[in-house]
C-alpha cells in the first residue's frame, strides 16, 4: 500500500465507512421491527472493518460483486443510503423500484452487481465480468464478496479453478464468519483452512483479521494492485463474526453466548476508534463531528423512503424482457 | 443454392455470428480443440483463436455463469451445453440469473446472452442423454425459448438470438443433425417472434416443434391419402408463445393435435391445449388431442425408445380421432 493512503484522512475515513453502516443497519433493524422493512433482513453488524477496509482498494472502474448480506458493501461503494434504504421500503425510488428489496441491491451506475441470493451464486458472475474486461483489454478489477458457506458450493470451486486457468482479474473476498446460516464450519467443511483450499487451485492467499479495517485495507489494497497488473486472481480469507443473529427470524439457538460476547471484544469500531486515539487522530469532538454527519445522511435515507411512492401495480410485468411482449 | 445439412447450417450460423459481431465468443465443452461435441464447431478455433473459441472444463455453472456476467460486462456470450441434461447443472445460473437479473435490478441490467444445447431422443442414448426439457424453460418469465425445426432455422436463428437484448436458449434436435436442405447462400436471419405454417391445410391443426416437425409433415402426408388436408404449426419460439398463430390456425380447422417430443404432465403441450381451450372453445369442433412421449425415462433398446416417442403413426391416429368422421 502506498504511504499516503496510510494518511490520517484514509484512517478517519474508514472509521466514517464503518460508522455509516453500523448506524444504517442499526436503523434497518429497528425499521424493520417497525414492520416499514420486510422480507429477510441480514444484518452487517460484526464485519463492517471487511467492507470499508476493502472498497478503498477499487476504482470508480471496478466492479462488485455481493451476497445477500450486502448493505454495508452497498454503502461503501457509494451507493446512496436514501436509494438502498428506499428499496428496503419496496418503494419506486429504491435503487431496483422495488424489484430487489434488501437481498437484491444493485446499482449499475456504481458497477454493484449485487445483491446474490443464492450462496455462491455470484461467484460465476464475477467470474464472467471479469472475463470481460480480459477480453476487452481493460485493466479493470472485479471485486466479488462471499462467506464461508459458499465455499461448500461447486460453484466456488468451479469458480476458483476457472479464475486461476484463465488468470482473470478477479479479487476473491471470503468473509468467514464462521456459520453458514446456523451450521458452524467445523460442521460444514473437513478443511476448514480456506487458504489452502485457494492454494489447491494455486491461487495466492492470505488469512487477514477481518476485525482490523486497516489490516484489510492494507491486504486488498495489495491484492487488487497484484490483480491489476494482470497476476491473476487473488483470495483473500477475512475472519469475522456477525454480532447479530443470520436474520430477523434467527433465533440463534445454535451460538454459544460467551462465544458471542467473546468476539464483540473485538468489535472493529471501537478498536479503530482506539488506534486513532493512541495516534491522536481524534478526540471526543471528532468522533462527535463524525457522527452527526452520519446521523444525517441516514435521517435523510429514512425521510426519503418514508415520503416515497409506491410502484403502480400497472408497472408489475415491467423489465421481465426488453420489449413487454 | 447451397446443400446443406442441420450441423453444417449451425456451423454456418455460428461462424457468421462469431466473424460479424467482435463482441460474441463461443464457450463450452469441448467447443475447440475437439470441434464441437456434435462438430458443429469444427474449424472454428483455427480460424478464430482461443479467445473467441473458448474451451472449458466441465463446469457448466460457473461458465454459463460467466457467459452471464460477461454479457453484463458489455459482450455477446455463445454458451454451448453439450446437453439438455447437463444444462441442470446450471440450472441455477439459468434461472436464478440470466432470467430475472433484467426484473430484480428494476431494469438496470439485461442479459444479452445466447445458450445453445442439444435436446432430444431417437439415438439410443438413454435417460440421461435424451430428455426433451425444453418445456420447463419455457415456464420460465425472462427467458426466450428457441427451437430449430428446419435447416434454415438451424443457421439463421443465432444471429436473431444474438440480437435480442434477452437471454435465449436455442434447442437444438439431435436427431436433426443429418436433415439436409438446399439453401442461398448467405446466412439470414430468422424471424423468432412467430411461429411457422410448414404445411397449409384445413381440416386439423398439428401444432408441434422442433424434432417432431418431420414426424407430424410426414404424418400430414398419410393424412392426405385419406383426404385429410392437415395444417402444420412449427412454434419456432416456446416463449413467448405465438398464440395468435395457433388460435388462427384452430379457428380455421377446427380441430387440433399438439406433438410435443415433453412428457404429457405439466408440459408445453398441456399449456398450448389451455390456451386453445380459453381462446377457441366454441370454435372447436372435437377434443384437443396431444402426442405425448410416454411418462419413462428414455429406454436404452431401440423398440422401447421408438414407443416412448411420438411416431408419424401416432400423430395419424390422434388426427385421424380429431376428425372422425366429419371431413
Amino acid at each position: 500500500m502506498k504511504t499516503e493512503e496510510h494518511s490520517p484522512e484514509m484512517k478517519i475515513d474508514l472509521l466514517r465507512q464503518m460508522l455509516r453502516i453500523r448506524r444504517f443497519e442499526e436503523k434497518a433493524a429497528e425499521l424493520y421491527s417497525a414492520a416499514k422493512i420486510r422480507g429477510f433482513l441480514h444484518l452487517y453488524i460484526g464485519q463492517e472493518a471487511i467492507a470499508a477496509g476493502a472498497m478503498r482498494a477499487l476504482t470508480a472502474e471496478d466492479a462488485v460483486v455481493s451476497t445477500y448480506r450486502e448493505h454495508g458493501h452497498a454503502l461503501a461503494r457509494g451507493v446512496a443510503a436514501a436509494a438502498i434504504m428506499a428499496e428496503m421500503y419496496g418503494k419506486a425510488e429504491g435503487c431496483c423500484h422495488g424489484r430487489g428489496g434488501s437481498m437484491h441491491l444493485f446499482d449499475v451506475s456504481k458497477r454493484f452487481y449485487g445483491g446474490n441470493a443464492i450462496v455462491a451464486g455470484g461467484l460465476p458472475l464475477a467470474l464472467g465480468l471479469a472475463l470481460a474486461d480480459k477480453l476487452a483489454g481493460r485493466a479493470r478489477v472485479t471485486a466479488c464478496f462471499f462467506g464461508d458457506g459458499a465455499v461448500a458450493e461447486g460453484e466456488f470451486h468451479e469458480t476458483m479453478n476457472l479464475a486461476v486457468l484463465w488468470k482473470l482479474p478477479l479479487l476473491l473476498l471470503c468473509e468467514n464468519n464462521l456459520y453458514a446460516m446456523g451450521t458452524a464450519i467445523a460442521r460444514a467443511l473437513s478443511e476448514t483452512d480456506l487458504c489452502k483450499k485457494a492454494e489447491s487451485y494455486r491461487m495466492p492467499a492470505e488469512r487477514i483479521d477481518g476485525m482490523d479495517a486497516l489490516a484489510v485495507a492494507v491486504a486488498s489494497a495489495d491484492a487488487t494492485a497484484a490483480v491489476r497488473a494482470g497476476e491473476g486472481p487473488r483470495f483473500l480469507e477475512l475472519t469475522t463474526y456477525r454480532f447479530r443473529p443470520h436474520s430477523m427470524f434467527d433465533p440463534d439457538l445454535y451460538r454459544d453466548k460467551a462465544e458471542i460476547a467473546e468476539w464483540k471484544k473485538r468489535d472493529p469500531l471501537p478498536r479503530h476508534i482506539g488506534r486513532l486515539k493512541e495516534e491522536g487522530l481524534l478526540d471526543a469532538a471528532k468522533i462527535d463531528a463524525i457522527e452527526r454527519a452520519v446521523a444525517d445522511e441516514l435521517a435523510q435515507a429514512v425521510a426519503f423512503a418514508d415520503a416515497g411512492t409506491l410502484e403502480p401495480v400497472e408497472s408489475l410485468t415491467r423489465d421481465v424482457y426488453a420489449r413487454t411482449p | 443454392m447451397t446443400k446443406l445439412n442441420y450441423r453444417e447450417a449451425l456451423r454456418d450460423g455460428l461462424r457468421d455470428a462469431l466473424v460479424r459481431e467482435p463482441r460474441a465468443f463461443l464457450m463450452g465443452l469441448d467447443v475447440g480443440r475437439y470441434g464441437g461435441t456434435y462438430a458443429v464447431s469444427r474449424g472454428l478455433l483455427e480460424e478464430l483463436g482461443p479467445e473467441r473459441v473458448r474451451d472449458t472444463p466441465l463446469s457448466e455453472s460457473a461458465f454459463v455463469g460467466a457467459g452471464i456476467g460477461a454479457a453484463i460486462g458489455g459482450l455477446l456470450p455463445i454458451v454451448e451445453i453439450m446437453t439438455v441434461n447437463f444444462s441442470l447443472l446450471a440450472l441455477d445460473q439459468i434461472m436464478n440469473n440470466a432470467a430475472t437479473l433484467r426484473h430484480m435490478t428494476g431494469g438496470q441490467l439485461a442479459v444479452p446472452l445466447v445458450i445453445r444445447m442439444t435436446t432430444g431422443a431417437g439415438r439410443q442414448l438413454a435417460a440421461q442423454h435424451s430428455h426433451s426439457l425444453e418445456g420447463w424453460y419455457a415456464h420460465i418469465p425472462g427467458l426466450r425459448i428457441l427451437a430449430p425445426a428446419t435447416v434454415e432455422d438451424a443457421r439463421g436463428m443465432l444471429w436473431t438470438a444474438l440480437m435480442d437484448p434477452d437471454p435465449v436458449l436455442i434447442f437444438e434436435h439431435a436427431a436433426l443433425f443429418g436433415l439436409e436442405a438446399e439453401l442461398e447462400g448467405a446466412v439470414t436471419p430468422v424471424d423468432i417472434d412467430h411461429a411457422k405454417i410448414r404445411r397449409a391445410g384445413k381440416h386439423v391443426s398439428l401444432v408441434t416443434y422442433g424434432g417432431t416437425l418431420h414426424k407430424t409433415l410426414a404424418a400430414a402426408e398419410t393424412l392426405a391419402k385419406d383426404g385429410i388436408d392437415a395444417e402444420v404449426i412449427d412454434l419456432r419460439s416456446l416463449r413467448p408463445l405465438d398464440t395468435e398463430t395457433i388460435i388462427a390456425s384452430v379457428k380455421k380447422t377446427r380441430r387440433a393435435v399438439i406433438i410435443d417430443e415433453g412428457w404429457r404432465s405439466g408440459s408445453l403441450s398441456a399449456e398450448i391445449s389451455a390456451r386453445v381451450m380459453e381462446q377457441a372453445f366454441y370454435d372447436l369442433d372435437a377434443p384437443v388431442e396431444r402426442v405425448c412421449t410416454a411418462e419413462v425415462p428414455i429406454p436404452y433398446a431401440k423398440q422401447l425408445e421408438e414407443a416412448a416417442l411420438p411416431q408419424p403413426e401416432t400423430i395419424v391416429q390422434a388426427a385421424r380421432k380429431t376428425v372422425g368422421t366429419h371431413v
